[in-house]
């Protein structure tokens, strides 16, 4: 089993013992961005339970049939790289190489369609800040409420878009690792722990997703 | 050398993601359906249930730790955990001013 490079580092025992330590780590951090994102939930949780009424037709301006078509891109591109993990597992590099490519342009795509939600809502005034026009304002109980939904929707949607913008850099890293065979069925770490903050990003936007664009949607605004 | 690694180690089938990927596609547009039915208060509750069932089928399929270590299982359990002090400590004490007539409570609650 000759290599020009270990496959293990040496404060390991072996490539099982360096596999879970490398998991671990990358759990380990997870957890931190639980708690980033679980904050920032809190904070939507108690205005949202304060403000229902206009955070329910606030929420409204937003169009449910692109969010929907977002999550399925994410969803599948979850899908394309457990099946990339699963290839590297196989020792099949083209097939790496390949779900590689489209998880990443998958998650461009998502960015892409956020990046038209956002400029329609820059026109449409919802941006927080001195040019913040919400079109009911006068007549609702708490006039400054909208604005406090569209300060949460930017803050969530705008910390995962730069996640994603992180994952994909990742993502074109593990790509160049994999077209020049670097990942076999004995080493394939990086591509699994790629692999699980790439899914954790998709996680939260499973829950991003209903909290901001499905609020009863049976009432008409 | 392979072997041994092998052995430890479950490889997840294509089948089963592809499974996986089709009930979270399914529970994506349950969730958007059930957001047109009137359901008041009770919707976020619906919400949440069919957005933490999705979670944890990517946690535990896509993620691997159905297939994993306890040491993985507790990590990733801890996270969980936290969220769960987090808004069961906020929760209650939100939840409670409006009844204890909590001094400052009526800004809290938009009126």
């Amino acid at each position: 089993m000759s290599d020009t490079h270990s496959m293990v580092a040496h404060q390991f025992d072996d490539a099982l013992q360096q596999k879970e330590a490398s998991t671990v780590g990358m759990w380990v951090f997870l957890v931190t961005e639980i708690m980033f994102f679980g904050g920032l939930l809190l904070a939507y949780f108690i205005y949202r339970t304060s403000y229902p009424h206009e955070f329910l037709i606030a929420s409204h301006e937003l169009n449910v049939t692109i969010g929907t078509i977002n999550t399925c891109v994410l969803l599948t591109s979850s899908l394309t790289m457990a099946l990339a993990v699963h290839a590297a597992q196989m020792g099949n590099r083209k097939g790496q190489v390949i779900l590689l490519v489209v998880t990443m342009i998958l998650g461009a795509t998502f960015l892409v369609v956020k990046g038209f939600e956002y400029a329609e809502k820059f026109e449409h005034h919802l941006v927080p800040g001195s040019s913040f026009h919400f079109h009911s304002e006068a007549t609702l109980q708490n006039p400054g409420a909208p604005e406090i939904f569209f300060s949460l929707y930017f803050a969530l949607t705008g910390l995962h878009a730069f996640h994603m913008i992180i994952g994909l850099g990742l993502m074109t890293w593990l790509l160049v690792k994999a077209k020049r065979g670097r990942f076999s069925p004995q080493y394939y770490n990086p591509v699994e722990v790629g692999g699980l903050y790439w899914h954790f990003v998709d996680i939260v936007w499973i829950f991003l997703f209903p909290l901001l664009y499905l609020i009863d949607r049976s009432m008409l605004v | 050398m392979s072997e041994h690694i092998q052995e430890h180690e479950h490889i997840v089938s294509k089948k089963l993601y592809f499974g996986i990927f089709t009930a979270l596609i399914v529970l994506l547009f349950v969730t958007v359906g059930v957001a047109y039915i009137p359901m008041g208060h009770l919707g976020i509750y619906v919400a949440m249930t069919i957005a933490i069932v999705k979670a944890v089928l990517v946690i535990l399929y896509f993620m691997h730790v159905r297939y994993s270590s306890r040491l993985i299982w507790v990590v990733a359990g801890a996270g969980f955990v936290w969220l769960i002090i987090l808004f069961g400590l906020a929760a209650p004490d939100y939840a409670s001013r409006e009844w204890l007539k909590v001094q400052g409570y009526e800004q809290l609650v938009g009126r």
